[in-house]
């Protein structure tokens, strides 16, 4: 075996390893100075994106990975004669190296914005150590097969956060937001927690291939408490990804925590969100490919929650005039959209009529997760930058600074167009997907997911006239353009926009459509983690 | 790696399609024909006279800065029009974090009965 294969098949590992490692010298380098801190931490996450490189083209041309921690035994056997399975398997498809390349793109964009965005503030090794916590969280919720170990990446990841939305520690509002978001995810983890133990109880195994394997080796029942399970871990990732009507500690939280942190944030949430899928069209999904009725239920109760959560995100998105908190009911606007695909998705599932309506919805779903990160995430750096160089976030008090921030009223430009649903951007080719699929369904759906893109519109016609356009103020007159590696994270956020608009057929073919292949087609799944354990 | 075939390839959505180039090539056309219709207009313009001037009824012209309209006065007429969904909706984000946990708990079980039904 090459280097080079050594580190192809212990990439996974490296590639929780590598910030993991970060995060615990990161510390230890800040005592040399900030400067090499910056470059440490920087370096450390290339090296890991590179690793993720690897990872994915392994992936995509050679299927299904998976990488079993820890040698010798496999179960330990207790004097009870109770066997216990203790190893801890990551399990990689084409939908989790999607979802990690997300995650790596954020990361480093937020590292590189952070590096002028928080120069001026104090505690900078604790944030860049929990900022990549948080990373390794992520990283880990998405590359895992095991319930209890996505269980235990959220936890941290439902920490880590906490600590970076309450950053700014002497704003009272962000530590209320912290609170809350603590609150809030202590309680879903619980209710989690509790489904994995009813599980557990059920089918002896936590890991997700073979708790698949075993619901469809029951005779394809959904059983009182594989019904018990299904509810407290969805209604728990729908929370913590944002569904409406749980949505509320999300908009304090993206409204309160610096714009850099609100940017990884995001990933936390498409991470959830990532459960959410996971557990639908993998875990349950043999259950609902038969069980007719069921999937048929679960997933109109999906696409009316969506619909609330649309409307809910655009409609208070109007009346807001902070201009972060703003753009938070945007992004629960936009997680709706996601949601409505599932929903779709599920619905379609057991009705071969139908089954590529759900195809291209599910498409559209996991092509919007990206665009949602990179759109708003670009929305919220370019808040993020506004207040740097005004100290100003209520819309009220803002006027002409297309004057003085050429660049950042660009980079706004092209997120609220793309966000919009504008052509030829990004979000025109995933929410095209999603209207089309949702009209085959029912087409009202359609056409309240078509008006409420209207009105996203309409919110940043309102953000772009009150913020960038009028005349200058006196207040502003000395407001200049934000610090460089700033405006570098934003244009590289716009530059990967515009491809994407331009070219949505590469994304799809390379990286969405193998993605949507993996989560509806579990048995593939399945079968690729047995034969690999 | 990815041809240049593959690059300018259609997007099939099912019932439609998406091509963003064919899009911006048109959209380029369209903004050249209107740039050049623009030029064929009057030229008699003229910069720092009366003609640049707002009139608002014989009033005088306040200071630019207090003519810009706040963000909070745009869309009033839809806000006004659609106050009692605000009102509710306002109530609904009061800060609260029991609150919070209570639409949790709601969803929660409005799904365990639609999910134990069926």
């Amino acid at each position: 075996m090459n280097w080079f294969e050594l580190i192809t098949t212990h990439s996974p590992a490296l590639i929780v390893a590598t910030p993991l490692l970060a995060a615990f010298l990161t510390p230890l380098v800040s005592r040399i100075n900030d400067t090499v801190r910056n470059i440490f931490v920087l370096i450390m996450l290339s090296i890991t994106g590179l690793l993720v490189g690897i990872l994915g083209y392994d992936v995509l041309t050679n299927g299904i990975r998976t990488y079993v921690f820890g040698g010798g035994s496999t179960v330990v056997t207790l004097p009870s004669g109770l066997v216990f399975h203790v190893r801890i398997i990551f399990e990689i498809d084409a939908m989790s190296i999607f979802m990690v390349f997300i995650t790596i793109i954020l990361a480093i964009i937020c590292i590189v914005y952070s590096l002028s965005f928080m120069k001026k503030e104090d505690g900078l090794d604790k944030y860049y150590t929990v900022i990549l916590l948080l990373i390794v969280s992520i990283l880990g919720m998405e590359l895992t097969g095991d319930l209890f170990n996505f269980f235990v990446f959220l936890e941290i990841s439902c920490i880590t956060s906490c600590a970076l939305i309450a950053f700014w520690v002497h704003k009272g509002e962000a530590l209320e937001a912290a609170f809350k978001y603590i609150v809030i995810s202590s309680i879903a983890a619980l209710f989690f927690l509790f489904a994995l133990g009813l599980l557990y109880t059920q089918y002896n195994a936590l890991n997700m291939a073979a708790i698949a394997n075993a619901m469809q080796a029951n005779s394809i029942q959904f059983g009182l408490l594989d019904r018990v399970a299904f509810v407290l871990i969805i209604v728990s990732l729908a929370m913590k990804a944002g569904l409406a009507p749980m949505h509320m500690w999300l908009t304090d939280a993206y409204g309160e925590a610096p714009a850099s942190v609100t940017y990884i944030i995001i990933g936390a949430t498409m991470a959830s969100l990532y459960g959410v899928f996971r557990v639908c069209f993998t875990l349950y999904g043999g259950i609902f490919q038969t069980v007719v009725i069921s999937s048929f239920s679960i997933g109109w109760i999906i696409v009316i929650l969506a619909l609330v959560t649309i409307l809910i995100g655009v409609i208070m998105a109007l009346i807001q005039t902070d201009f972060r908190r703003l753009i938070a009911f945007v992004a629960v606007a936009e997680i709706g959209y996601i949601f409505l695909t599932i929903g779709v998705g599920l619905t379609t599932l057991s009705d071969p009529n139908m089954i590529a309506v759900g195809q291209t919805a599910m498409q559209g779903g996991i092509f919007h997760i990206i665009n949602d990160c990179l759109d708003i995430g670009l929305l919220f750096l370019a808040a993020g930058a506004v207040y740097y160089a005004t100290k100003e976030t209520s819309l009220n008090e803002m006027s002409g600074l297309a004057r003085k921030m050429k660049y950042t009223t660009i980079f706004f430009l092209i997120g609220l167009l793309a966000v919009s649903g504008i052509p030829p951007m990004n979000g025109f080719a995933s929410k095209l997907l999603i209207y089309e699929s949702t009209y085959q369904l029912n087409p009202i759906i359609s056409i309240i997911a078509i008006l409420a893109s209207i009105m996203l519109l309409a919110v940043f016609v309102k953000v772009f006239y009150s913020a960038f356009l009028g005349p200058k103020i006196s207040k502003f007159e000395n407001v200049k353009e934000v610090p460089k590696s700033m405006l570098i994270g934003m244009g590289v956020i716009a530059g990967i926009i515009i491809i994407f608009g331009l070219f949505p057929n590469i994304v799809i073919q390379y990286l969405v459509e193998p993605a949507a292949n993996a989560l509806m087609s579990n048995t593939q799944y399945i079968s690729a983690i047995f034969g690999g354990v | 790696m990815f041809s240049l075939e593959s690059l300018l390839e259609t997007l099939k959505t099912g019932s439609g399609f998406w091509n963003p180039i064919v899009w911006v090539v048109a959209i380029t056309i369209i903004f050249l024909l209107v740039y050049v219709l623009r030029g064929l207009g009057k030229k008699e313009y003229k910069k720092e006279t009366g003609q640049t001037q707002a009139f608002l009824s014989g009033n005088p012209e306040y200071e630019k800065e207090l003519m810009h309209v706040k963000s909070s006065n745009m869309y009033w007429g839809f806000t006004e029009t659609m106050k009692s969904i605000y009102t509710v909706l306002k109530k609904m984000h009061n800060g609260n974090a029991s609150d919070y946990v209570l639409w949790f708990l709601i969803i929660m079980a409005v799904v365990f009965v639609i999910v134990g039904l069926v």
